[in-house]
């Protein structure tokens, strides 16, 4: 069954690239709706569902962990696996992420390869 | 924190990320330090701040034909003139270079926030810092073009804050 895919960032060109990688990824991939950031991300997820998130972390109006937090306090998102795609490469944000409940943590710069093998994990 | 370690992160990162994400291997400049306003430029400027117990401004810079390759190489298409996806590429690679800096100087001076990049694209333009710090610069070369990495970093005087300060020194810039 075809996974519907949301991808948050506020550079369209990380968007771009992750777009073009989920498209050459091994996963029965469905719709790819993106957002900005944390706002405009949880405004269209409540109108669409989606099978899984890659979020970046520094992002304007609301950053990747406060909305990878607000999704796991929803009922409707709270088992929508999140992975993070970010430059914030510490092992504080990384723990942070981590027990906010993100599936998996891809630092930037990245391969298609790291991206890949996070999404074979999932699916 | 001494301007060696500055350019071994700077050094570190830049080439990280032009391997990984545009397959371009640079050649190593030879950094300095400035203390002065630089003079005019042209070409694709982004600028990126940094907040903590040390706080400051890092910038990446290079002219706009080196701009819309970097994109083309990011993106997989072909760009002849500076848009918003060759400024929006611009903006990214920087959040990245700076962005991994940031992590490297974490291990020393604790967590650092980061701010979303400005990217600034016009001819005859000049960056000056508030207040008295001074800037490593680390050029590269990307077959006989420039790029230059600057950063500019000093201890906070507002150090329980992850915001940007406001009397802290910062890249501003002024168009001639």
């Amino acid at each position: 069954m075809p996974v519907d895919v949301m991808i948050v960032d506020d550079s369209a060109a990380i968007r771009k690239i992750l777009h073009r990688v989920l498209l050459q990824a091994d996963v029965p991939l469905g719709k790819v709706i993106e957002a900005g950031d944390g706002v405009e991300a949880l405004e269209k997820l409540k109108s669409t569902k989606v099978g899984l998130i890659l979020s970046d972390i520094n992002m304007p109006n609301m950053d990747g962990l406060a909305l990878l937090g607000a999704l796991k306090a929803q009922e409707s998102t709270r088992d929508v696996p999140v992975i993070m795609v970010t430059t914030e490469g510490s092992s504080s944000r990384v723990m942070e992420a981590v027990n906010l409940g993100a599936s998996g943590y891809v630092r930037k710069p990245f391969t298609a390869e790291q991206i890949k093998e996070k999404l074979a994990g999932l699916f | 924190m001494t301007h060696d370690k500055l350019v071994a992160y700077i050094r570190t990162s830049t080439r990280d990320v032009f391997t990984t994400m545009l397959g371009l291997e640079l050649t190593d400049g030879e950094p300095f330090i400035k203390e002065e306003a630089p003079a005019p430029t042209d070409g694709v400027l982004a600028l990126i701040g940094l907040a903590g117990r040390w706080a400051g401004s890092g910038t990446f810079s290079c002219t706009a034909p080196t701009a819309m390759r970097l994109a083309s190489q990011l993106l997989m298409q072909s760009y002849d003139a500076i848009d918003e996806e060759v400024l929006d590429a611009v903006g990214e690679i920087t959040n990245m270079v700076i962005g991994n800096v940031k992590t490297a100087l974490e291990e020393e001076l604790g967590p650092m926030g980061l701010s979303i990049p400005t990217v600034i694209y016009g001819r005859n333009f000049t960056t000056r810092s508030i207040g008295h710090s001074k800037w490593t610069v680390v050029p590269f070369h990307l077959d006989g073009e420039v790029i230059e990495v600057h950063l500019c970093l000093a201890p906070s005087k507002d150090p329980a804050s992850l915001r940007m300060p406001k009397d802290h020194p910062a890249a501003v810039l002024s168009i001639e």
